[in-house]
This record gives structure tokens, C-alpha cells and sequence, in this order.
């Protein structure tokens, strides 16, 4: 009833190409922005933003950039993890060479380094496809790794191994570090995932996204069309690992503080995977959905007891949680393995109808 | 309908001029298998030739081999006056092949709008930077094509599926789907394999309305595989036939008919 095209006639291909065509999802849209920009900073404490808010910015736009070689470029890759940390590490060399460059531009700069090594790794991705290409990313996740213990160069020689965050400004404010508050720390990060968002959705709504999916769908033909395999192939690991990097770099200067090798381990790539599925291959809301689903549930269920007032051991509540969403997962994965971005289009549609279905 | 039409075609076939494509000689083989033995063959610009032949005669490969998919070992192709060895699928598309595939091959994860939108790829200049954007040239570039794709979508009467998911269509609206992104190249040379395979009648006769007047409005040279011996009859110019690989006639559809070689091939008279 209220969410109707009904009456909305596009008069211009430029309206009907827009990303939003329908008023009621701009005005959505408008919504989401002027919670996160407002209401967010102004009744959130410190905790919300430091432990649910900043965290899953982060995690959502390094599911963007997986979604973009996975969903839009069907490469299958493990190595997510590897390249958040390379853009992790050049940004702290970044910034121990130019500590006095505003601190935003130094991560977009290190999503660059991050891009520029997604091509070297991507080169596999011109000769062996699918499980065998998720093996060769696997190589790419180790052998990052690796250098990030085995290079001290890259740590600075810390005595610790670990990397950590200096104070650092961005226009003015101290935007990382201990001295950082929350808030400037919530708006950098609210900035640049809308930034690089926004570009997202640019890319796959044009030329590029385009040759990406026609890659993923049907390589024979696409070729046949006149897309490059190997430009088509190695800009999607470019552009997904720039924004691996950015948001690698974010969750070490904007989120933990610090972080040493094993912050980038299989594990994150795995976790960033599973957000990607969850939330829906191909879809870029759906890498929010899958972020949150993934990540904000489990923060839930452990605050859950609590407010409840239930009192249960930490490391039950641990386990639980742990349970309680692999359970879902898989229920998930079964009721819906188009993700929740799917579940999102189906229930508009159902609303369009609403009340008569047919 | 056929017989007003072809007068018309006839003029705009240019008998005399160049042949727009000229295979000569060409021999293609999979390891044992000769899959084409010393073909030679022309299509002449604007015309309507259909490829025949029995199953795994080597049509389809035919059509792999002139749009630079598969490498000949022994032969030449010319092409607008160049000749040419070797030649990628990405250089066929550029100077202005298209084709159809017997087995559809669409893009099944995106809607017909995008399907045909996808054809445009070469058309499609702006950069990274500008696609960032979206804005600017970028933008007006992507409004003219998608005016250019409409006119197909309107051409082809398929307005209606424009946002599904090809995936989701019947058989035969995704052949339509397929020509129309081939269409949507410009094509100098369309190449269409089986366009009628697995059709009811009346979805026979909407496609072949369609192939005429693709070849009679925008003056399209076609090259065509077809099975049904009616269609072929009704649409070509000219038809060559292939058996084992090996060209055994070439000519007007009436000549070919009659062609005591052609008739024992399709009944399987042994060599
Ligand atoms: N990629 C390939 N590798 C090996 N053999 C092939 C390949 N492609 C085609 N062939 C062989 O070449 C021969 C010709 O095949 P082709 O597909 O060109 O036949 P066709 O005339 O299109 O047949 P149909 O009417 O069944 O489509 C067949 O014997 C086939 O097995
Ligand atoms: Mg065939």
C-alpha cells in the first residue's frame, strides 16, 4: 500500500537508470543517512559506537569488496583476510613515513597498495577458475601472512610483532589513536564506507559491472561480445582488494588500535566469506545485511543475558553464541541461499502487491 | 509475407561487389578429429546464407572459426578485404561479428535490460574514472546506448520481460533475448546458430519475421545454421552444405534442394 511505483512514470532513461528508481527507497535512503549521521552520534554511547557501530561499517565494506570479485566477478577467493592486512600494514608504513598527511587520505593510499598486490595474485584467475582459483587465493592468504611476521620492515622491528596505532589527524581532529574519540572516529568511518559505497554502485550499474558479471555468468560469450577476459578479471581483484585494504585499514586505525599478524588470519577471510553468502551474492545492500547478521547478532546474543537478567558464564555465552549462529547459518543457507538481500527484494515485492497479491 | 520481401533484399545484395567474408581452404581439426576438411566459401554483403548440414557436420565449428575462436591449421579468412591467420573473438566483435549460440548462452544472473545492455560493452567508452562517477559523459554515454537498446527491445516486442531475469524466461523469448544482445553490436556479420532450434511453429515464424527484417531495415549480412529445411528455404539467399566436415554443395536454395549429394547426406546414404 505505502510502497508503490503506482503513479511514479519515468519520463527519462536517466530516471529509469537511476539506482534508486522507486521515491519510497530514496526516501529510505534518506532515512538510513540521517540516522547515521544523527541519531546515531547523538544517542549512542561509547560502547555502541566502538563495539557495534564502527565494527560493522568496517566488516560491511570489506563485504562489499569480496562481494565485488566473488558476486559481481564470480572469482572465488579465501584471501580477503591477506589483503585487509596488506592495506593494514601499508598504512602503517604510510604513516610512519608521512605522519603529518590527513590520516583519510593515507587509508585510501594504502587501499592502492592492496589493489596493485590483488592484480599480481589475480594473474592465477586468467588460467584456473573456480575451486582451484579459491587454492591459489589461499596461497595469496599465506603468503601474506607470512610476510607480515617474517618482514620486520613492515612492523617497524617492534619488539612485539604487533603494529600500533598512532595519534593521527584528519581536517583538524585527532581521528586515530587513544586520544581519538569515538564520535570522530564513527564519522571517518561513516564517510568513507558512504564514499566508496556510493562508488560501488556506481561501478556495477555501468560498463564495468557489467563485464564483470557477464564474466561471472558466461565467460564463452562475453568474450564473444567483445570483454577482455584479463582486464575484465584483473579489475575486479583490483578494485575488490582497494576496498579489502581500505576497510583493512579502517579496522586497524579506526576500530582495534592495534593488531598484529594473526588479526588477518584465515579466520577473517572465512568470516568476511560467510558475510558475503549470508547477505547475498551480487548484491551490495545485501553485504550490510550479511555484516550485520554476522556480526552485530552474536554482540546481541551476548548483551542478551544480560539485560535479561540471567546470569551465565562468560565463556558458555561464548559457546552459545558460537552455536546459536552456525545453527543459522545453516538454516539459513537452506530456507534462502540467495541471502538476506533476497529475502529484502521478496518482501518488497510482496509490499508493491500488498494488499492483493496478484 | 517472404515473397514481397525478397525483391527488396535482392537489390540491396551487392552480387558484383567483394564478398563481405570468403573462407578459402580452411581445415580445422580436434587432435583425430577433422571437424572441417578444406572448406572454401563466401558471404557476399547483405545477404542471407544458411549453413546446413547433418548433425556434426561442422557447422557450428564453422562459425567458431570466423569469429576467431577456434584457429584454423591450413586456410585463410577474409574479412572486409583483410586477410587474416589469426584473430581473437575480442577483434571479430570489434569489427563488427555477432553471434548467436545453439545452446543459449546469456547471462543468466542478469535481466534482459542488462543482457542487452552488455552488447553495447564496445560502444562503451568512458573510463574507470568517469564509471566511478557516473556522472557526466558516463552517464549520457550509458542513456544514449540504453536509447539504442530500446529500440531493439521495441523492434523485438519484448518491452514487457525488459526488468526480468533471463534466467526466469521460456526457451524461446531467451533466443530472442540472445539476438537481441547480438543486435545490440551493430553487427556487420550476425552469425546465428540455430535461432529456431526448439520452437513451436508460431515462434518459428516471429523469429524469422525478425531475421528478415533485421537483414531488409538495417541491411545486417547473416549467416545462419538451421535444421528445418522450410525456413531455410524461405530465408536464404544462398546455402552451403557440409557433411563430415566437407563442403558437398553450394548455391541457390532450389539448386540445393534438388542436389542428389545433399539429399543422400540427410538420408544417411553411406559413403
Ligand atoms: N572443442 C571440440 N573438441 C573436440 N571436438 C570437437 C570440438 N568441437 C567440435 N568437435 C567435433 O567436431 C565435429 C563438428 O562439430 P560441430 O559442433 O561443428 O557440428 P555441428 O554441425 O554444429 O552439429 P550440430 O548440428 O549437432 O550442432 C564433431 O564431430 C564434434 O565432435
Ligand atoms: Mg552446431
Amino acid at each position: 500500500m505505502f510502497y508503490r511505483e503506482a503513479g511514479q512514470f519515468k519520463t527519462s532513461y536517466r530516471a529509469d537508470m537511476a539506482v534508486f528508481p522507486i521515491l519510497q527507497d530514496r526516501i529510505g535512503l534518506g532515512v538510513i543517512l540521517f540516522v547515521a549521521v544523527v541519531l546515531v552520534p547523538l544517542l549512542g554511547d561509547d560502547f555502541f559506537l566502538n563495539t557495534i557501530m564502527i565494527p560493522f561499517l568496517i566488516m560491511a565494506l570489506a563485504t562489499i569488496g569480496l562481494n565485488i570479485l566473488t558476486g559481481y566477478a564470480g572469482q572465488l577467493s579465501l584471501g580477503a583476510g591477506g589483503f585487509m592486512g596488506a592495506g593494514a600494514y601499508a598504512c602503517y608504513k604510510l604513516t610512519t613515513y608521512f605522519p603529518d598527511t590527513n590520516i583519510l587520505i593515507l587509508v585510501l593510499a594504502s587501499g592502492l597498495v592492496s589493489a596493485a598486490i590483488g592484480i599480481v595474485f589475480g594473474l592465477p584467475s586468467l588460467r584456473i577458475k573456480g575451486f582451484y582459483l579459491a587454492v591459489a587465493t589461499l596461497a595469496a592468504q599465506f603468503f601474506l601472512e607470512w610476510c607480515f611476521i617474517r618482514i620486520p620492515w613492515l612492523y617497524n622491528s617492534n619488539a612485539s610483532g604487533a603494529i600500533e596505532v598512532p595519534g593521527r589527524t584528519g581536517f583538524g581532529v585527532m581521528l586515530t589513536g587513544p586520544s581519538a574519540s569515538p564520535e570522530a572516529r564513527y564519522f571517518a568511518v561513516l564517510g568513507l564506507v558512504a564514499l566508496l559505497t556510493w562508488i560501488a554502485s556506481n561501478l556495477v550499474h555501468g560498463r564495468i559491472g557489467r563485464s564483470w558479471m557477464m564474466i561471472r555468468d558466461m565467460d564463452i560469450a562475453a568474450e564473444l561480445i567483445g570483454v577482455r577476459p584479463l582486464r575484465a578479471k584483473l579489475s575486479a581483484f583490483a578494485v575488490s582488494s582497494f576496498y579489502l585494504g581500505v576497510a583493512g585499514a579502517m579496522m586497524v586505525f579506526f576500530w582495534l588500535g592495534a593488531a598484529e599478524p594473526s588479526s588477518f588470519s584465515i579466520n577473517l577471510s572465512f568470516l568476511i566469506l560467510f558475510m558475503t553468502i549470508i547477505g547475498g551474492l551480487g548484491s551490495l545492500v545485501g553485504s550490510f545485511f550479511g555484516a550485520a547478521f554476522i556480526f552485530i547478532l552474536p554482540v546481541l546474543i551476548r548483551a542478551a543475558p544480560r539485560t535479561f537478567g540471567i546470569d551465565v558464564a562468560a565463556d558458555a555465552v561464548q559457546h552459545l553464541t558460537y552455536m546459536i549462529i552456525g545453527a543459522l547459518i545453516i538454516v539459513f543457507l537452506i530456507v534462502e541461499p540467495h541471502g538476506l538481500a533476497r529475502l529484502w527484494q521478496v518482501g518488497k515485492q510482496k509490499l508493491r502487491t500488498w494488499p492483493f497479491p496478484y | 509475407m517472404t515473397a514481397a520481401v525478397v525483391p527488396i533484399r535482392a537489390a540491396a545484395t551487392d552480387a558484383a561487389g567483394p564478398p563481405l567474408l570468403a573462407l578459402e581452404g580452411v581445415t580445422l581439426s580436434f587432435g583425430g578429429v577433422r571437424a572441417i576438411n578444406d572448406v572454401s566459401f563466401d558471404v557476399r554483403k547483405g545477404e542471407i546464407r544458411a549453413i546446413i548440414g547433418p548433425n556434426g557436420a561442422g557447422k557450428t565449428s564453422m562459425l567458431n572459426v570466423i569469429n576467431g575462436f577456434y584457429h584454423p591449421q591450413q586456410g585463410t579468412i577474409t574479412y572486409k578485404g583483410t586477410v587474416r591467420r589469426r584473430m581473437r573473438p575480442y577483434d571479430a566483435a570489434s569489427q563488427g561479428i555477432a553471434r548467436t549460440f545453439q545452446n543459449v548462452a546469456l547471462f543468466k544472473g542478469m535481466t534482459t535490460l542488462d543482457n542487452i545492455m552488455a552488447g553495447r560493452t564496445l560502444k562503451m567508452k568512458r573510463g574507470f574514472l568517469w564509471q566511478c562517477l557516473r556522472y557526466g559523459p558516463a552517464l549520457s554515454e550509458e542513456i544514449e546506448n540504453r536509447r539504442a537498446v530500446e529500440e531493439i527491445i521495441d523492434f523485438l516486442e519484448i518491452e514487457a520481460i525488459r526488468k526480468t531475469p533471463v534466467g526466469k524466461l521460456p526457451y524461446g523469448l531467451q533466443k530472442r533475448v540472445e539476438l537481441a544482445r547480438a543486435l545490440a553490436m551493430d553487427p556487420e556479420l550476425l552469425l546465428l546458430d540455430e535461432p529456431m532450434a526448439g520452437m513451436n511453429l508460431e515462434e518459428k515464424e516471429d523469429m524469422s519475421r525478425y531475421i528478415l527484417d533485421v537483414n531488409r531495415l538495417w541491411g545486417t549480412t547473416i549467416a545462419l545454421i538451421e535444421h528445418d529445411m522450410g525456413v531455410v528455404m524461405d530465408l536464404s539467399d544462398r546455402v552451403v552444405v557440409l557433411d563430415y566436415g566437407v563442403k558437398i554443395a553450394d548455391g541457390a536454395p532450389e539448386e540445393v534442394q534438388k542436389n542428389q549429394d545433399v539429399i543422400d547426406a540427410y538420408l544417411g546414404v553411406p559413403h
